[in-house]
């Protein structure tokens, strides 16, 4: 380590890493020097001139934001003429800008009216004609107003240097200089609102926010987004039990500042017009609709019904990946002792199973990558997926690790996906050759001749670069299942230092579901339903009895609906007609379909039950990111007529005469934490916002075939059924490019 | 068919070094050139070391014509001598400040003058390739220069292993299209990169992040052509040429009120007066002076008593003023100072890059304070708003454009503040009915 | 569609840097030499040439002052009033044109012939007034001397127009 550096800031000793600039070091010993274009992260620009400040030996004011700390600097930032400096700025900004901070969406939170208030230049001398522009529509999202911009070129950085997607220029020059966007009048991008957020006036403002409210009568709620497997934390502003705009407010949580189109924008489907708000009972072929209790009566009265005539072996269950921790440990304890049957699973979007058993049985599961190890990470290799469309904040996290400090990224992937961009070797294998490559990288067997571009040359100059860097983040998508990640995972712990893993799985919650339990045969915490000490553990704290066969998976159950033996399915948040592409006739042998659902999806319209369920926005629990962080919903709002996953469950196991004393979702979380292997997790922490990791153990049966894990490969718009009833994800024209587009 | 004759008019009191070819029939071909001393300089360099040629260089006390004035030697001697790096050495022809139309003749009747203190410049700090950034405007200089340079390749004095000295140089010609910023030296870099022409945070400076962030020089049409003169003749004689610490001499633009405009190459350090008087024929017309414009319109302006001065860039400096780019302006008594101003401001606002926020709002608030306070609308506030307008302005930009706006606009308000008085007192303008010469 | 000529120029002029993306602004030169104008396909011929995002040229358009997205006139005229051509009357001679043709700062005459721009300073000041018409500079310019280039424009493209 170089030495560090003394200076002094108004005559307080201040000792900084070499390198800092004046304006961190000033911030260390709590001076703040403003600004508008400095912004940490993002490439400097001198040009806002506000964090002017006086230099001893220098023989004018030097901008804090370019100036490098050097041993015995001695600054003054209180000085006479530092003041009027920062008030004449602020004079300068205000002479073309619109006092409309009345009905601007950013008065109240406006860095330009902060500083105003502070530093002076209230009353102004211009008595010009101020310069004006018609303010520009660049999508259905984002809005520009000229006459309020103060040119600080954070939007165009954030877009460059932060999303990689170049979408912003200058246009003209001089006082007539204006934003301008890509293709012609209008912005074609990622649409993540990025620079939106990070505009320090009401220059940019959002399609679905603006002249909505006033910041201050609106209450925000910390949550997580719902949408991807990433996990982002979000403030959702609510006004009136409306949900009206998500931003990272205190860019606090793992994604700081960051929120991609979905989780800025996506959240409108909790206020869509068409959420259920009553259950339906399907009566003479119909859905009517009916009250809670008259649908969950049928809903018991028929299983009961069913399970008498044709025992548990004829009762299924698929769960969600979006529901809460809290939600999914209920729903198989029910089907397991309420039901008495393992016929419990969900969409699998990642082989989860595999990766915790193979770390399980190298003895290393402390190598599970969290978000911060990726951003942190010094090299990288990532196998299949797409991040940019699948995970936005992990993308995002990559790009931060090579732009901030040079991480080396390693891609094998068959598409010519956007991070290659990014990528120091990139390695574009035939389709579906990605395993196919990692089991050649792992010496499992020798890799065909056309298996990538520069034939297996190619191939082992990736190897030898990796034995060369320490500390590798592996990340991979469901091209990689079953023993070909127990290859992966012994091949990667070979590299130097401290390899860690994450498996690349789809929605904000396919990791808890496995975690959970909606499988067939592991317990939660991925114990085998074959371990009879897991079983017996379960047994005793459920005080009821588990089958020990394990269950049928979800190809399976379909199975048994076609061939009868299934009578009854449960399905909660989910939509396996269409996510599994099944026939209209697939479930019509069913004498009992119950759907819980936020929506009339093709799965529900053929439903003798649907219920309307609570949103991620309308209750309170925990989730489980990708890289196995498990991190707490807050709820935000109500929403008459529904009820929660775990409301639903608890009614159910009431009317089958159980006597479950859970009070609320943290009981239940207080019941995971005890059992749950891998979920010992400090709630305090939890309970203040920050996303904790789990370290799974365990050694769940091996994939039983390959088509149980499968992504829905979602694009940056999409998020399975959900994004359809989103008016913004598809109101914007770029929803509308093939998949895989790059912006 | 254009139609402009050679501002070249002449004066006995001219001492010719780097125009002394000027009169030679086709004095831009390289068969004149060579003819008349045409790289000889370069041929006695190649038998120097590289930092002989920098020290001749640093003795000549040859100073920038681009107008900040630094020693053009000391500034070749901040290049690295250890780098892997390649490195560059850019000639600013980018001849943008009002007043000023000096590079341009050098470069339409000597372009090989400049050609060959490019190389000499190369040689000295061993770069292998030079461009030459040429305002949009002088397309025709260009093609001069295209063909000088097609010549110089011709016959060896550019290209590979120039006069068999085993040294490499590759020179080009690069037009910008409109923008006096991209004068300034890392603003000529980010346009000479295609970028938009804003200039880069100082330090690091060229000489060792230049262009595609290696070492680069980068000097004015005229400093560089003085080169060949210094290595020939010697960097005493040359300095001699001059006042102590201003080497050489200087072509100066008289434009204006002044009966002979033209450009003329003096002594660094000949007396203003004089070179209104004697040289320029005296105010146009007979009329009384009322002011001068030293050196391009970035410069303090000088009131009719501040003219005893000889015309060099310590002297300048020293009653506040500066040398510049060589552009004396001449403004005669009938002139207003109000209008001047407002000319002056409204250049700057339209030429501001807009980068930086007290240049972009100050030059733009200036020109229309001015421009109302012209015309008739005058508040008794604006002299004193405008003066508190330009020092917020001063010392607090980016780049030197801010201060190029402010400092005229600072000297007008304070040595003709009466003017604005009366504008006030008058409700209007007290020149305008007054008769506007016009030839 | 850009000619042959304009390609084969555009390659010789890349050519000289290291870096593609310094051809961009005198290409946009040349091409508009050619067209007349910056037009959308100029700029994403560019783009394509150097390897930059269309929008990148599109910021260098707006940067530099000599570029246009429109037409001009065919004869461009640019007068020049900063400080040196207005104390010799460049103010005058910009009324004239204005008054001879028609139109206003940065107006075409409705025929296309001219156009007009107030401009900065053209490095011509020891012969100001001086104006530009499009590259051929024009000095100590009178308006009786401007009342016979704009004679001797119109004749040219008279005589221009019989040819074709
Ligand atoms: C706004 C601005 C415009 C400038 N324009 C020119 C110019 O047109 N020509 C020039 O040679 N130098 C110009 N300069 C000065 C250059 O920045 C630089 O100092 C000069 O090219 C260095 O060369 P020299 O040392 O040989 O003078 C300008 C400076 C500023 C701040
Ligand atoms: S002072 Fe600022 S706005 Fe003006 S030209 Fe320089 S950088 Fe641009
Ligand atoms: S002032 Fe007109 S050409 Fe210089």
């Amino acid at each position: 380590m170089a030495e560090p550096i003394k200076l002094s800031i108004d005559g307080k000793p201040v000792t900084v890493p070499p390198g800092t600039l004046l304006i961190e070091a000033a911030k260390q010993v709590g001076i703040e020097v403003p600004s508008f274009c400095y912004y940490p992260g993002l490439s400097l620009q001198g040009a806002c001139r506000m964090c002017l400040v006086a230099i001893e030996k220098m023989p004018k004011l030097q901008t804090a934001c370019t100036t490098v700390v050097t041993n015995g600097m001695v600054v003054h930032t209180d000085t006479p003429e530092v003041a009027n400096t920062r008030k004449s700025m602020l004079e300068f900004l205000l002479t073309n800008h619109p006092l409309d901070c009345p009905v601007c969406d950013k008065g109240g939170e406006c860095e330009l009216q902060d500083a105003v208030f502070r530093y002076g230049a209230a009353e102004t001398r211009f008595l010009e004609g101020k310069l004006h522009e018609e303010e520009k529509k660049f999508s259905n999202l984002v809005y520009y107003d000229r006459p309020r911009c103060i040119l600080c070129f954070r939007c165009i950085r954030v877009c460059d240097e932060g999303m990689d997607v170049n979408a912003y220029g200058i246009g003209f020059r001089a006082a007539h200089s204006e934003i301008i966007p890509n293709r012609g009048e209008q912005l074609e991008c990622e649409e993540c609102g990025m620079c939106i957020d990070i505009c320090p006036v009401g220059a940019l403002t959002s399609g679905t926010y603006r002249y909505k409210t006033r910041p201050w009568e609106v209450t925000y709620t910390g949550t997580i987004c719902n949408h991807c497997g990433d996990g982002c934390r979000t403030t959702l502003s609510v006004r009136n039990n409306v949900v009206i705009r998500a931003n990272n407010r205190d860019h606090s949580g793992l994604n700081g500042e960051f929120l991609c189109v979905k989780g800025r924008f996506g959240w409108d489907f909790v206020n869509s017009e068409r959420r259920l708000k009553s259950p339906l009972l399907r009566k003479n072929g119909k859905q009517e609709e009916a009250s809670w209790e008259e649908a969950l009566t049928f809903t018991v009265e028929r299983l009961k019904t069913i399970l008498a005539e044709h025992g548990p072996g004829a009762v299924a269950v698929i769960g969600s990946n979006r529901t809460t921790n809290e939600e999914d440990y209920l729903l198989q304890r029910f089907a397991r002792t309420v039901l008495g049957t393992n016929d419990i699973d969900h969409h699998r979007t990642a082989d989860f199973s595999s990766l915790v058993r193979a770390l399980t049985e190298a003895g290393a599961t402390d190598r599970y990558a969290t978000i911060e190890d990726i951003s942190a990470a010094k090299s990288l290799l990532l196998i299949g997926n797409d991040p940019t469309h699948q995970h936005p904040l992990i993308a995002y996290q990559i790009r931060q690790a090579v732009r901030q400090h040079g991480a080396r990224l390693y891609i094998v992937n068959s598409r010519e996906i956007k991070l290659r961009r990014q990528s120091s070797q990139y390695l574009q294998v035939k389709p579906q050759g990605e395993a196919e490559a990692v089991r050649a990288l792992a010496g499992q067997a020798p890799a065909a001749q056309d298996l990538c571009a520069g034939g297996t040359g190619a191939l082992t100059a990736l190897a030898d670069a990796l034995k060369k860097e320490s500390d590798t983040v592996i990340l991979f998508g469901d091209e990689i299942q079953g023993q070909t990640v127990n290859d992966l995972v012994t091949c990667g712990l070979t590299l130097p230092g401290k390899t860690r893993f994450v498996a690349l799985g789809d929605y904000a919650n396919s990791r808890g579901a496995a975690d959970m339990g909606l499988l067939p045969d592991t317990l939660p915490g991925y114990q085998p339903l074959s371990n009879e000490k897991a079983r017996e553990r379960m047994e005793s704290a459920w005080a009821a009895k588990i089958p020990a066969a394990p269950g049928r998976n979800i190809r399976s159950i379909f199975e048994g609906i076609r061939a009868g033996e299934i009578k009854a399915l449960l399905v909660f948040g989910a939509n396996p007609v269409k996510t599994f592409g099944l026939d209209n006739a697939a479930l019509t042998g069913l004498q009992l379909l119950f759907v819980a659902e936020l929506f009339r999806t093709e799965t529900a319209e053929l439903a003798n039950v649907v219920v309307p369920a609570a949103s991620f926005a309308e209750k309170s629990g925990t989730v489980t990111n990708t890289c196995g962080e498990v991190q707490a919903l807050k709820r935000t709002m109500r929403q008459a007529g529904t009820r929660s996953d775990l409301e639903i469950l608890l009614a159910l196991a009431r009317l089958f005469g159980q006597r479950w004393t859970y009070q609320s979702p943290e009981d239940v979380l207080r019941e995971i934490i005890a059992l749950v292997p891998g979920y010992d997790i400090p709630l305090p922490s939890l309970l203040v916002g920050r996303a904790v990791p789990t370290h799974p153990e365990g050694r769940p049966p091996a994939l039983e075939r390959p088509d149980l894990v499968f992504s829905s490969r979602d694009s940056l718009f999409t998020s399975g059924t959900l994004s359809r009833y989103s008016w913004a994800l598809n109101s914007v024209d770029e929803a509308k490019k093939p998949y895989g587009h790059a912006f | 068919m254009a139609d402009y004759r050679n501002p070249m008019l002449g004066s006995p009191l001219e001492v010719k070094v780097l125009t002394r070819r000027f009169d030679l029939a086709n004095s831009a071909s390289i068969a004149v050139y060579v003819a008349h001393e045409g790289y000889q300089a370069l041929k006695k360099a190649f038998g120097m070391k590289p930092d002989e040629v920098i020290n001749e260089v640093k003795k000549s006390n040859l100073r920038g014509r681009g107008g900040a004035g630094f020693n053009a030697g000391m500034k070749w001697s901040f290049v690295p001598g250890q780098t892997t790096k390649p490195k560059y050495v850019v000639s600013n022809a980018d001849e943008s400040e009002p007043g000023t139309c000096k590079d341009r003749v050098l470069m339409e009747y000597d372009p090989h003058q400049l050609i060959e203190g490019i190389v000499i410049a190369g040689y000295a700090i061993q770069s292998h390739q030079g461009y030459i950034y040429i305002r949009g405007e002088y397309r025709y200089l260009m093609d001069i220069l295209d063909r000088a340079i097609e010549e110089a390749y011709a016959q060896g004095y550019l290209g590979k292993n120039i006069l068999g000295s085993g040294f490499d140089f590759d020179l080009a010609t690069h037009t910008g299209a409109g923008a006096y910023e991209c004068g300034e030296e890392t603003a000529l870099l980010n346009s000479l990169e295609g970028l938009r022409g804003y200039p880069r945070v100082k330090p690091p400076f060229p000489a060792l992040i230049g262009l595609y962030g290696c070492p680069t020089i980068i000097n004015n049409v005229e400093t560089l052509s003085n080169v060949p003169h210094i290595i020939s003749h010697g960097g005493d004689w040359y300095a001699k040429l001059g006042t102590p610490n201003n080497g050489g001499t200087r072509l100066f633009c008289l434009s204006g009120h002044i009966e002979r405009p033209g450009i003329y190459e003096l002594p660094m350090g000949f007396p203003l007066r004089q070179m209104i008087e004697d040289v320029g024929g005296g105010v146009w017309h007979g009329k009384k002076l009322k002011c001068v414009i030293p050196g391009g319109s970035s410069c303090p302006v000088l009131t009719a008593d501040e003219i005893d001065v000889p015309m060099d860039f310590d002297s300048l400096a020293r009653i506040g003023s500066m040398l510049g780019s060589g552009g004396v302006v001449i403004l005669d008594e009938d002139t207003c100072m109000v209008k001047a101003a407002w000319r002056i401001m409204k250049f700057y606002a339209h030429e501001s890059c807009g980068w930086c926020v007290p240049c972009r709002e100050g030059t733009h608030w200036l020109k229309t304070l001015l421009e109302r306070f012209h015309s008739d609308g005058g508040m008794p506030d604006d002299p004193d708003t405008a003066l508190d307008v330009s020092y917020n302005i001063l010392g607090k930009t980016l780049c030197p454009l801010g201060d190029a706006a402010a400092m005229p606009m600072i000297s007008i308000l304070k040595k003709f503040r009466h003017e604005f008085e009366e504008h006030l007192k008058l409700g209007s303008c007290p020149y305008e009915k007054r008769a506007v010469n016009v030839a | 569609m850009l000619s042959d000529r304009l390609k084969a120029k555009f390659d010789s002029v890349i050519a000289r840097y290291p870096l593609k993306r310094s051809a961009i602004v005198p290409l946009l030169l040349f091409a508009q030499d050619e067209i007349g104008y910056v037009s959308d396909e100029a700029v994403e011929e560019i783009a394509r040439r150097v390897g930059v995002n269309p929008i990148e040229v599109i910021e260098d358009i707006g940067y530099y002052s000599m570029l246009h997205r429109q037409p001009v006139g065919k004869f461009h005229l640019q007068v020049c009033t900063n400080i040196s051509c207005m104390l010799r009357g460049g103010e005058k001679i910009f009324e004239h044109c204005a008054k001879e043709l028609g139109i206003e700062h940065k107006q075409t005459t409705p025929d296309g012939l001219f156009s007009l721009e107030e401009v900065e300073c053209l490095g011509a000041c020891c012969g100001a007034p001086a104006m530009q018409v499009n590259y051929d500079f024009y000095e100590n310019v009178t308006p009786e001397k401007l009342d016979a280039l704009l004679a001797d424009l119109r004749k040219k493209d008279q005589g221009s127009r019989i040819k074709d």
